[in-house]
């Protein structure tokens, strides 16, 4: 086995080509995935990761699919940058699509400019309110906010469920569990004519730059990250514990009861017991592909997107399961995690012992030597 | 309601509770040697999926179950490669584990979704079986049921009185001193991730070949979080996992029974409950931070590599 | 060869050991000689490889090159249960206790073979009776002090029958009588034939106990000696290469009080931490108060309290610069001039994967120039951590080094200045030397001198009795949660001091405790 040593310093350069080298090897993994199955790999290959790009409407799709990643994703990298762990961004996202749902359909005869921006204010307090449970529960009885967050997951889902099966049912639809579908003043305006792209992606790429402009100019950003690295400074500096939890978990949740909003009012354009593939959890992945790094975010999630689409695109034309798009998002997160090691450590030139396998000393402390 | 009835309920309430005590009890040697894996779902989906992938095939439960607990092991191996040798994160290495483990078990059991087959049976033990009342409603279970409790007895004589288990609390504790003296932590660590990743996978194949003797996408529909959940109220304690286990279990039966009993709630809101009630019962636990203090494993989810 | 007597032959030769690390040569070349029934000292200052060269014989730490021969033969120690079974022991100076366990648990993870626990507790009892180091099998060590677990840490190697055993700076964690103790068993085991190497930079007490010294300089054997033969002056000489630094300070009359505290009572939610019994306390401006005693008797309370860290509720006990600060958090404490320089550097003074740019913007806040209306001033920041840099000689890769690649003395060295060029009314520094080289101790102490001087009121909390003696004004004990009252330096004495650290002293309103 190769022996690692500790560089002197992080690389910088590492820190980029990571989540590069991630992507690299959950494409050959893939690869070698097609070939097992017994499908021609470059065919494939093809069928995944290069087609749905290669026409128009698929590329507006890959940013459709992109818009929530890009907002659940970046909320979550400013809370896992403070490590708060809000892992529960799939209930909040249900949570704000079913506060602006409920918008759609208070106001459903009206018709009025006013009631969709009401629908994104609705959406953002709906997944506000369903983080502020976990930031309660962490700041006034000490309660684990990654079990509570994953909890709420469920509840919200069953929540979901239970209104569609029930009392906002659409007595119209044919017994059907979705509720009646949004009017045009109740939905995102599209971007271009054909694609189904629509305002939210720009708002997306808008909060990307806030995001940007939040955690590196300003001095609130800077002791959300001191709390995340080191929470012993951040105490001893006086940054305040509670309102580090209260803010990540408030801006997490914000921002994905907005994406959840955007995409009932937008591509599905109703209430349905089933409203995400996973984007919540799929942005987890995002965001530590992204490096916890607004841009980043961005970047991961496009390819993310890409893994959904090539899922839906391999099932059509390959007749494979679209479970696949879960199981490269697993992987490219292991892959990730794994490249990782080299930003601290790396391999030494000449492994002249035997005896010697990976030994990568922790940090230096002062009173070992 | 009728003594039948009763029977029925109580067995429904150890079924429930069974495959949470396994997954915990897992969890709860893996934590106390200091390591948090966050991925007992998804080593749980592995090992229902392998499980009854095995199990369709061969036709044997028991290759079913030993496959579920291999599934288990090789998803913990994983983890423990990554978080101990290439020391990554634990808490993102365990949520990667569950987000894989919910991807490739999806992949790997699409070929299986609709079919079934015939479910783990309760074993007859001789005489006590048949005494009234009592034996159908205690010695009437399956061989897991009464594993979970050999499991129990063993993990407290393991941490009570054993060495080992006196290793295992120490390196724990503190990495550092148990390195200082002499015990090779990251192996004992290893043992305790995989043994947790073992037990994870049993859990799982109890669920689809017990239980519910299908697969299903998902099925486990929050019990690895809940396990999780159960060693913290359990305040890293066997028997409190045990007790826990059996509470959530009730609460889960609850459910099912509660529309059958004429309650007039929305099926939706009774399978809240679980979830809700794993929620009450954190938060109880820990109000008082020094319950937590006191008895969380203290190098808990700290990474250690030793310096040679 | 000599005729095979195996008193001739030394009990432990080290030829040429040389270890190196990425960034650091620990070891190089060091040769080392201990006979058996020696008290053999291992002296040289911080970061001059003492402690990597005990784990090196104690099997944690493989050497890059070099032999160990034990009884003349060449042993290869791979582990340190291979270490305990040819007869080496060793005492740490950050223990390997665990907390939650019982003395008899503790005890029982480091010997070899399984003995039963009922046999265990008897053979424990006895043999700390026997060595004069009584101590309860049955207790738990977080509710042990210091210095009864460096008892658990000695009997733990006794019952190994050692015949080599390792004391790596032991006497930090003793009051000065409780050295002498020390002394006395480690005497008693030397003349039963077992041979101690004494690792230490503290040159009165090797002078008093050791039979022979090896000195260690940046890895290297600088020099052997027999040090009942050296002064102090030409030990500190082989040790740092120079005569030891000594501080100015003319006296000075105090002006008003800046830092009050009265009837202080704390408790901690944490289930080890000592409780706070009606602390009194009083730094005037343009004094330095030393608070001395045995880590773990309530400085990280008292200090937690001080700073704002821990949160208090009304109750008049605090006023900082005439302001009642009882409910204020540390960043309000911090606006009205308190400033405080944490004992742990790395993570909590700095931020260890930040760089000292970054670090330097830590303890700002609106009003101080580097942030404006809730933005950060890149350029402000840089060129006051330039500054710091400069002012205070941190040797580093320039302000966008990270402060995890510094070494202890100039990590330090950053945070003091940062903290002083802050302009402080008060200042509160714990542990302000620990594990620093000579020369930046010398240097950050006679920075709190000069603070002192410019009439900042400074608070040193130190277990360094001879670093409170050379720089204080007045001197408090801290015991078991109590504050004894402060007394000037020059109207006490080192074995007063010593004394009252081990909880002799009256309270100064004792009455009123009885009362609370």
């Amino acid at each position: 086995m190769p022996r690692l040593e500790r560089r002197a310093k992080p690389s910088r350069v590492m820190m980029f080509a990571s989540p590069l080298i991630a992507a690299v090897m959950m494409l050959i993994t893939g690869y070698i995935l097609f070939s097992v199955m017994g499908k021609e790999p470059i065919h494939a290959f093809g069928v995944f990761f290069i087609k749905p790009l290669t026409t128009t409407y698929g590329v507006g799709e890959l940013f459709l699919k992109a818009t929530p990643l890009i907002l659940i994703g970046v909320g979550l990298a400013i809370g896992f940058r403070a490590r708060v762990f809000n892992i529960g961004a799939e209930g909040q996202f249900v949570m704000g699509a079913i506060a602006a749902g409920g918008v759609a359909l208070y106001f459903h005869h009206l018709e009025a400019v006013w009631i969709l921006p009401l629908m994104m204010l609705a959406g953002i307090g709906g997944g506000m309110a369903w983080a502020a449970i976990p930031a309660f529960l962490r700041t006034r009885f000490n309660t684990n906010e990654i079990l509570v967050t994953l909890m709420l997951v469920y509840v919200a889902q069953l929540f979901l469920g239970y209104l569609v099966q029930g009392p906002w049912r659409d007595p119209e639809g044919f017994n059907f569990p979705q509720t009646k579908m949004f009017t045009d003043s109740e939905t995102m305006p599209l971007l271009i004519e054909g694609l189904r792209t629509n305002l939210g992606f720009v708002i997306a790429l808008f909060l990307v730059a806030v995001a940007w402009f939040f955690s590196f100019k300003m001095f609130a950003g800077f002791r959300m990250e001191v709390s995340g690295l080191a929470p012993d400074a951040a105490r001893y500096a006086g940054f305040s514990e509670q309102r580090n939890v209260w803010f990540a978990l408030l801006i997490s949740g914000g921002l994905a009861g907005f994406a959840g909003m955007v995409e009932v009012a937008g591509p599905i354009g109703q209430l349905q017991p089933v409203i995400s593939p996973g984007y919540g959890f799929a942005a987890i992945i995002v965001a530590y592909v992204g490096r916890l790094h607004p841009i980043g975010v961005l970047l991961a999630s496009l390819l993310l997107s890409l893994l959904y689409l090539g899922g839906e695109t391999a099932q059509m034309d390959l007749n494979l399961p679209s479970a696949i798009t879960g199981l490269f998002q697993g992987i490219l997160l292991f892959y990730l995690l794994a490249a990782d090691i080299f930003i601290h450590y790396r391999i030494k030139p000449n492994p002249h012992e035997a005896r010697c396998t990976i030994t990568p000393p922790p940090p230096p402390s002062g009173d070992m030597i | 309601m009728s003594i039948e009835q009763m029977i029925l309920i109580f067995a429904s309430i150890v079924a429930a509770a069974t495959p949470l005590a396994f997954a915990a009890f897992g969890e709860l040697v893996t934590e106390r040697a200091g390591v948090l894996n966050l991925g007992v779902e998804g080593m749980m989906l592995m090992g229902a999926v392998a499980g009854f992938a095995v199990a369709s095939q061969s036709g044997s439960l028991t290759l079913g179950f030993g496959a579920g607990l291999l599934a288990g092991l090789a998803m913990s191996l994983i983890f423990a490669v990554l978080t101990l040798h290439l020391q990554t994160n634990q808490v993102a290495t365990g949520l990667a584990l569950t987000l894989f483990g919910a991807g490739l078990s999806a992949f790997i059991g699409k070929s299986y979704v609709g079919l079934s087959l015939q479910g783990l049976q309760p074993i007859s033990i001789p005489y006590l079986t048949d005494i009234p009342l009592i034996g159908r409603l205690i010695f009437h279970f399956d061989w897991v049921v009464y594993g979970s409790f050999v499991l129990l007895f063993g993990l407290i004589w393991f941490f009570k009185y054993s060495r080992w288990g006196l290793v295992v609390r120490a390196v724990g504790e503190s990495p550092v001193s148990a390195h200082a003296i002499g015990y090779p932590v990251i192996r004992i660590r290893y043992l305790a991730i995989l043994f947790g990743g073992a037990m994870s996978g049993i859990a799982g194949a109890y669920l689809s070949l017990a239980i519910t003797p299908m697969w299903v996408e998902g099925m486990t529909s929050g019990r690895g979080w809940i396990a999780l959940a159960l060693v913290v109220f359990a305040t890293w304690k066997p028997i409190r996992v045990m007790v826990g286990a059996y509470l959530f279990g009730g609460v889960t039966i609850l459910q099912f029974y509660g529309q059958g009993m004429g309650v007039h709630i929305p099926s939706e809101i009774l399978s809240m409950l679980p979830y809700l009630v794993t929620i009450v019962v954190l938060v109880l636990i820990s109000r008082n931070p020094k319950t937590i203090l006191l008895n969380q494993p203290m190098s808990l989810g700290q990474s250690f590599y030793p310096r040679t | 060869m000599n005729p095979p007597i195996s008193s001739k032959f030394p009990r432990l030769e080290l030829v040429g050991i040389t270890k190196a690390y990425p960034s650091v040569i620990a070891n190089q070349d060091v040769n080392l000689i201990v006979r058996p029934g020696e008290i053999h000292a291992v002296l040289g200052e911080n970061g001059a490889g003492k402690s990597t060269l005990m784990k090196i014989i104690y099997g944690v730490t493989k050497p890059d090159s070099g032999s160990v021969l034990w009884d003349n033969r060449e042993v290869l120690i791979e582990s340190p249960a291979q270490a305990r079974k040819i007869g080496i022991g060793m005492v740490f100076q950050h223990f390997s206790l665990f907390e939650t366990l019982t003395v008899a648990e503790n005890i029982s993870l480091a010997l070899d073979s399984a003995v039963s626990p009922a046999k265990l507790a008897q053979r424990i009892k006895e043999v700390s009776h026997e060595y004069g180091l009584p101590i309860d099998p049955h207790r738990l060590i977080h509710s042990m002090s210091v210095g009864e677990r460096q008892r658990v840490e000695i009997v733990r190697c006794l019952l190994n029958a050692p015949r080599l055993l390792i004391m790596d700076e032991p006497t930090s964690v003793l009051t000065p009588q409780a050295v002498l103790k020390l002394f006395e068993t480690l005497r008693r085991l030397a003349s039963e034939g077992c041979s101690i190497l004494y690792i230490s930079h503290k040159l009165d007490e090797i002078r008093t106990l050791c039979d022979k010294a090896t000195i260690l300089r940046g890895g290297r054997v600088t020099g052997t000696a027999i040090p009942s033969q050296e002064s102090h002056e030409s030990l500190a000489q082989l040790m740092i290469g120079r005569n030891l630094p000594e501080c100015q300070m003319a006296a000075k009359i105090p002006a008003e009080t800046r830092l009050k505290i009265q009837h202080l009572n704390l408790s901690t939610i944490d289930p080890f931490g000592v409780t706070l019994k009606n602390i009194n306390l009083e730094v005037r401006a343009g004094e330095m108060v030393g608070i001395a005693g045995i880590s773990g008797n309530g400085q990280k309370e008292l200090l937690a309290a001080l700073s704002g860290e821990q949160p208090m509720s009304k109750g008049l006990t605090t006023e900082i610069c005439g302001t009642p600060a009882d409910t204020l958090s540390s960043s309000q404490r911090r606006s009205l001039g308190l400033r405080f320089i944490p004992e742990e550097r790395l993570g909590r003074g700095a931020v260890p994967s930040m760089s000292l740019r970054l670090n330097a913007l830590l303890t700002s806040s609106e009003g101080d120039g580097l942030v404006k209306h809730g933005l950060i001033s890149y350029p402000d920041v840089r060129s006051f951590a330039q500054y710091v840099i400069a002012q205070f000689n941190v040797k580093c890769g320039g302000d966008g080094a990270l402060a995890n690649s510094l070494s202890g003395g100039n990590l330090q060295k950053f945070i003091v200045g940062r903290e002083i060029l802050l302009a402080p009314k008060v200042m509160i520094v714990a542990q302000p030397t620990w594990g620093v080289d000579v020369g930046a101790a010398q240097l950050i102490r006679q920075a709190l001198i000069d603070l002192r001087n410019q009439d900042v009121a400074v608070l040193v909390v130190s277990e360094e009795l001879e670093e409170l003696f050379m720089i204080c004004d007045r001197i408090a004990v801290i015991a078991d949660g109590r504050l004894s009252p402060a007394v000037p330096a020059s109207q006490t004495s080192v074995e007063k001091i010593g004394l009252w650290m081990s909880g002799e002293f009256n309270d100064v309103h004792a009455e009123e405790v009885s009362h609370a």
